[in-house]
Order: structure tokens, then C-alpha cells, then sequence
């Protein structure tokens, strides 16, 4: 099956390593990632005023413009599949707002698009067993914590991602891939998100936070599924270093990254040269590369 | 049982905690005979389980164990415990009732309670009794002052009834009281009134996914700590956390878990949490004197009589410190919990390293309370609370004449309050049958 697929604005610059190891991948797995055409930013934040329609209508537009190609839509970047996923509700549930918005945008979007995360294509379409038997080169013997961050969960009404306080999908995927999953307590702890524009402080004290748990836990890699948060917990690791001497850097992957390792992709096509941190020496240290 | 048309006066009281224990002897000392039906082995109900008891401090068993031996002898109350009720026919007056006794395998009529079979019983389980800390034998009583103080086998913990093999409680019993072969049997009594007093439960620590869905041992609920600090508990009234049995230095305690929270929980305030948890924190300072207590809450009601008083005298000579905030997540680190709070007096996040965490969590009524309204054909709200006729003037009264409420199974209430609802319930009973 072919799923319509929104990249984000990140995916095109700073997260490109996000965006072509999901297409790889999705390839080798037997479904592709038709690109929406003439797609915007998704609008980067669902407003917190909730008169305000203005914010909606990028996603609105997207949503509109995705259900003349198709009925699901998917997209990689957790705070764009928050905007999204959120936007669809609300067409879904309040007619009221629905009708003004599409009247703005001169659309007639009634609400009835699947959106879903990569990661649920994963597990619903594939399913990790069968994405189990299909790993060529398993991840064994890595310990991966799997950071969540907050967008793909909250707020866990609208979101109904996974349990609130304790989801399992990302552990699943990483066992489907062979990995040791670390369990730490900040896995679903917010990584300071845009704080690190006006209070960097306060982001860098989140992703020393929650890099330290990792580690304290035995992890030897967090694994991202958003490039907001790997921003913050990945390109930001040396300001951490500078502001805690005791920090140690470690890897950040995107989800995409591992399982392109495990699908046995080669290195050089992960993008490894976008992450802040070199995951090469680890990876080759466990006879991944 | 066919009755000859007179208005009989007897009573039926539903549940043997203390508002069950209180409205049985106040109808057998105006001279009423009373049918008193305990779901457990043994009466005496949640009060049994606490340890010392607020404002006054003074221990629970000693002041209950005097009502509950009162209540087994007393000539006019015939105890009919490890007991339900099936069905309800009839008007008041003329109730007629089935109840089933359940197998108890214990011939009670023979044993005489010498507790032989509960030393030498080999499976050892979690004790519900003791909130699942301490470890109970499948023959058990509740407690050694247990009334009647007569065991019962457990079959889904029993060897013999899980593996085919052991007897070990048939061979020691000195007067062959062991029937494993024995099954449950209905009863039926004739009535002309009934009291439903079947008390409470809390909703369970499981419910709560920020706080780790009840897999942290050193998290516990209140009924819990009362075990804890009780004489007859897991640890004999030391207070030690059930992961590692090491005295607490940093105790958190958590008011209006699941109560307060029409969004995810419970909407109402369960009355009592605000108390308890003063007092627990007041023992705990008692016994670990360099501990650290403290509270999160979201208001103080303390409406008692003497309540206040007992809440001050904590937060000034005791030390106990008292944070107004709620606490989002709770996790392990290491040996410590970690707990995430906001204290909204300075609008600061709090950060607590913990070794003991105790949620006031929520009073329920039981899950079979609905049930049992529906057979008695009164009114229970969306909660499973038994509905009084008239909120403010008929408060112990149902929409049903002869079918009178008595404590917590109409809403939280502390057992002041529901030793007085009791009272009344008896002495509506009394007036009913004064009538006729």
C-alpha cells in the first residue's frame, strides 16, 4: 500500500537523514511514500488560544489538499503529526469551526482522512513480527532508550497514540529490530521545545535531564522520533557540555537511522553526517557497520 | 418461610463494619432480634485494618475489639458471616431474604478456634488483609480477635484444592472440623427491616498510570500505612517500606489522589483523606523521629470537632511539611522515588526524593453496592453511593419503607459520622417497629 506523505519543512533541511532513511526503508518494506504535492509548513504549533483560526489553516489546507489524492496520510516529524492529527479532529468534531475554516480556504474537507504516524504504519501495516523476520542485520546486543518526547502523546485525548503514561510502540519497534531497550523515566518528559530560542537555560537543563536518565540507565543511544527534540537532545549536546562538565555525549538516531541499519542499509545512506553526535565509532564498536 | 401476616420485628443489618457492628447493637439492646450478614469471615469491617484512629490518636482495635465481642455474644444479634445476600422479596415487614453462606470447608459448629490448622497451613500468599504486604496462609481468620473467631480456606490459594495434595490442616485438626467436601448453602430469614451498611473500598493504586500503575512497592495507599503502623501488621507496628523493610527517612503523602477530579477520577471529596493523612503523618513523626513528612495538598478540610486543632498541632510541633500542589509523575530511581510536585504557594516545581509514597486515594463504594440496590430495589447514584430518600432531612431513610442506610455505603463519611448515621438508622428501625 501507498501512503500520502507529508515531510515538514525540518525534513527538508535539517532533518533530511529523517526523511530519506523513512522513504529507503519503507521501499524495502513494500510500501511507498507518495510526497503531497505543493505542500506548506504544517504550521508548526496548534494554537493554544482556541478562538483563534488563523493557525489552522496551513494544516487545514493540507489535510484538504491530501484527501483529493487519497485517505490516509502519514507523516515522520512528531510535532507536525501533533498539528495535523489535531486539526483532523477538529474537522471531525466541531462542524461549526470546520464550515469557517473551509469556507476561508474555499475547500469542502469533511474530516475524513486517516492521519498516522510512521511509526503505526509500522506496527498496524507491517506489524513488528514481520518486521522482525524481515531485519537483516539485527541490532543485537545495542541499548537503545526510546525517547518519546511529548508531541506524539499529548494531549493523550486528542492524540490516542498509545498509553498515556506508559507507551510501548516505540519499545515494540526497537525489539522488532533486535535491540536492548533501556527503560528510563524521562522517556515521555518534554525536551524544552522551542525554550531553546528565548530560554536556551531551560532547554539544556531538559536534554541534560533526560540524557543523563538514558545513560544512567545503560543507554548507549537515544533514538528520536522528532526533529525538534533531537535538535534540543542532540545538536544542543555541546552546550550541555559546557554548562555541565560532567556530561558525556552520546548518540541521538532518529527511529528511520536504526531501522535502515537493521534493514541493512549501507552507512553511508543514513545520513549520519547530520547528527551532531558521530554514531560510527558505537556502531562499529557493536559490528553494525 | 411463609410468614402469618404480622409485622415482623426483627432486622437484617447488611455489612458488619462498624456502622453495621453499631446499628446491630443498638436494635439488640432495645430488645430487637438482628440478623447481622459479613461478606468476610469475620466482622468488624475496615476499622479493623487501622492502626490508630483521629483527632484522639487512640488505637482502633482496642476501641472496636469491646464492640465486636459485645456484638458475638451478644443474645439478641445472630452473626452470619462469610455471607451474601442473593435475593430480597417482600415489603417491611414481611422481608424475606436468601442469603448464600459460603464454604467455608470449616465445619464451624465443631471448631473451636484453637488455630492450629492457620500455624501449620504451608502456602504462604500476599494477605488482603494487610493490603497485600504481609503474607496469610490459605486457612485464615482476619485476626487473632477475630468474631467469630472461626477459619475459612481460601481455594484458589489452598494446596489441596489447587494440586490434590496437602490435608495438612485435616490432619492437625484436633476435632476433624476440615469438610473440604463442603459447598455453599442458601439461607433464607424472615424480617421486618434492613439496614445496608456494606461500607466502602478505594479505588486502587493500579488506576494510576503517572504514578506507575501500582508496580512501585514503596508507593502505597493509605489503608496500606495504616497496616504498616499497626500492632497486628506485617511489620508489628514498625514502620518499614514493603521493597527492602528499611525505615523511611523522606515520606510523601499525597492527598486527593482520584478524589476531586471529575476528569479522569473520582468529581467528589472523599471526606476523610485529609485527616488520615494528618494523622499518618503525625504517627510516622512518632516513630521515625528524624523523618521528614511531607504533604501535597489541594485544600485542608478539617471539619470536625477537634479536627482543626489536630491539623495545626502537625504543621507546628510535628514539623510536618505541607505543600499546596498535585504531584504529576512518580517514578523509581534507584532506590528513591522521585516525586514531581508543584507547590502553588511559590509556584515552584518540587522535586522530592522519596523513599515512601501513600495515596489518599479516593473512597469508593463497593463494586457490588449497585447490585445490591438493584435487589433491594433502592436507589444507588452514578458512583454505586446508596441514595438516601431526602438529602438533607431523610438522610438514613431509602425511596423504600424497611430499608434504611447506614455509613459509608451512602457516601464517604469517617467513622464518627458514621457510627452516628448507624445510630440513627437503628433508631428508625425502632420507630418503625414501635408503630406496629
Amino acid at each position: 500500500m501507498d501512503y500520502l506523505y507529508f515531510p515538514g519543512c525540518t525534513l527538508y533541511t535539517k532533518a533530511k537523514n529523517f526523511d530519506q532513511t523513512a522513504r529507503n526503508c519503507s521501499l524495502l518494506l513494500g510500501f511507498e511514500l507518495k510526497e503531497l504535492p505543493n505542500w506548506t509548513c504544517c504550521g508548526a504549533t496548534f494554537p493554544l488560544a482556541t478562538d483563534n483560526l488563523m493557525a489552522l489553516l496551513p494544516p487545514a489546507r493540507i489535510l484538504a489538499s491530501a484527501r483529493e489524492q487519497g485517505t490516509v496520510l502519514t507523516t515522520l516529524c512528531a510535532v507536525c503529526f501533533n498539528v495535523i492529527k489535531r486539526t483532523n479532529r477538529l474537522f471531525q468534531e466541531d462542524g461549526e469551526k470546520r464550515d469557517k475554516i473551509n469556507n476561508f480556504i474555499e475547500k469542502n474537507y469533511q474530516g475524513d482522512l486517516r492521519v498516522v504516524h510512521y511509526l503505526e504504519i509500522l506496527k498496524q501495516e507491517v506489524g513488528f513480527p514481520q518486521l522482525k523476520e524481515r531485519v537483516k542485520r539485527p541490532l543485537t546486543g545495542l541499548r537503545a532508550a526510546p525517547y518519546y518526547g511529548c508531541m506524539l502523546l499529548r494531549p493523550f485525548e486528542e492524540m490516542e497514540f498509545d498509553d498515556k503514561e506508559r507507551p510501548t510502540i516505540f519499545e515494540g519497534f526497537l525489539e522488532a529490530l533486535g535491540a536492548k531497550v533501556v527503560e528510563f523515566p524521562y522517556k515521555i518528559e518534554c525536551c524544552g521545545s522551542f525554550q531553546s530560542v528565548g530560554s536556551p537555560d531551560v532547554a539544556t537543563e531538559c536534554a541534560y535531564k533526560i540524557l543523563g536518565s538514558a545513560m544512567k540507565n545503560g543507554a548507549e543511544v537515544v533514538v528520536s522520533t522528532c526533529p525538534m527534540c533531537t535538535f534540543n537532545i542532540d545538536h544542543k549536546q555541546s552546550d550541555i557540555k559546557q554548562k555541565y562538565l560532567d556530561f558525556k555525549t552520546i548518540p541521538v538516531l532518529y527511529f528511520t537511522q536504526l531501522l535502515g541499519i537493521a534493514m541493512g542499509l549501507d552507512h553511508r545512506t543514513l545520513g549520519f553526517e547530520q547528527n551532531f553526535v558521530d554514531p560510527l565509532p558505537l556502531l562499529k564498536g557493536k559490528g553494525l557497520v | 418461610m411463609k410468614g402469618n401476616g404480622a409485622f415482623v420485628k426483627r432486622a437484617m443489618v447488611i455489612g458488619g463494619g462498624i456502622a453495621g457492628i453499631s446499628a446491630s447493637l443498638d436494635l439488640g439492646n432495645a430488645g430487637y432480634d438482628v440478623v447481622l450478614v459479613e461478606k468476610l469471615p469475620s466482622i468488624g469491617g475496615r476499622m479493623l485494618q487501622l492502626s490508630e484512629t483521629f483527632p484522639t490518636l487512640d488505637c482502633a482495635q482496642c476501641t472496636l475489639t469491646p464492640k465486636t465481642v459485645e456484638t458475638g455474644q451478644h443474645p439478641r444479634i445472630k452473626l452470619v458471616t462469610y455471607s451474601e445476600v442473593e435475593g430480597i422479596e417482600g415489603k417491611a415487614g414481611d422481608f424475606s431474604v436468601s442469603i448464600r453462606r459460603k464454604a467455608a470447608y470449616v465445619d464451624w459448629e465443631r471448631c473451636t478456634g484453637c488455630g492450629l490448622c492457620q500455624q501449620k497451613c504451608p502456602s504462604k500468599n500476599p494477605s488482603e488483609f494487610d493490603r497485600g504486604m504481609g503474607l496469610g496462609k490459605a486457612i485464615y481468620t482476619l485476626s487473632p480477635q477475630a468474631v467469630p473467631n472461626k477459619p475459612v480456606i481460601d481455594p484458589s490459594h489452598c494446596r489441596y484444592f489447587k494440586e490434590g495434595k496437602c490435608r495438612v490442616c485435616e490432619k492437625i485438626c484436633p476435632v476433624k472440623a476440615i469438610d473440604y467436601e463442603q459447598k455453599d448453602r442458601l439461607v433464607e430469614e424472615r424480617v421486618g427491616a434492613i439496614v445496608v451498611a456494606v461500607g466502602f473500598d478505594l479505588i486502587p493504586k493500579e488506576s494510576f498510570g503517572e504514578y506507575g500503575y501500582g508496580e512501585l512497592p514503596d508507593l502505597i495507599d493509605g489503608l496500606a500505612f495504616e497496616r504498616l503502623n499497626s500492632a497486628s501488621g506485617p511489620t508489628t507496628g514498625e514502620i518499614r517500606r514493603p521493597s527492602d523493610g528499611k525505615v523511611p527517612k523522606e515520606v510523601v503523602f499525597i492527598q486527593c489522589t482520584g478524589s476531586r477530579d471529575p476528569e479522569r477520577y473520582m468529581p467528589y471529596c472523599s471526606r476523610v483523606c485529609c485527616m488520615y493523612t494528618a494523622k499518618h503523618a503525625r504517627l510516622y513523626k512518632h516513630k521515625v523521629h528524624d523523618g521528614q513528612a511531607y504533604i501535597f495538598y489541594m485544600d485542608i478540610r478539617s471539619t470536625g470537632k477537634g479536627y482543626e486543632e489536630f491539623i495545626q498541632q502537625g504543621m507546628e510541633e510535628e514539623g510536618i511539611l505541607y505543600l499546596r500542589g498535585r504531584v504529576s509523575r512518580i517514578f523509581r530511581d534507584g532506590e528513591k522515588l522521585i516525586v514531581w510536585g508543584a507547590d502553588t504557594l511559590t509556584g515552584r516545581k518540587v522535586e522530592v526524593s522519596a523513599d515512601l509514597v501513600v495515596l489518599a486515594t479516593a473512597m469508593t463504594p463497593r463494586k457490588e453496592a449497585k447490585e445490591l440496590a438493584k435487589k433491594l430495589g433502592i436507589e444507588a447514584d452514578d458512583h454505586g453511593f446508596l441514595t438516601e430518600a431526602e438529602r438533607k432531612l431523610r438522610p438514613v431513610e431509602t425511596k423504600v419503607e424497611g430499608i434504611y442506610l447506614a455509613g459509608c455505603a451512602q457516601g464517604p463519611k469517617d467513622i464518627a459520622d458514621s457510627v452516628a448515621h448507624a445510630n440513627a438508622a437503628a433508631s428508625k428501625v425502632q420507630a418503625l417497629f414501635a408503630k406496629h
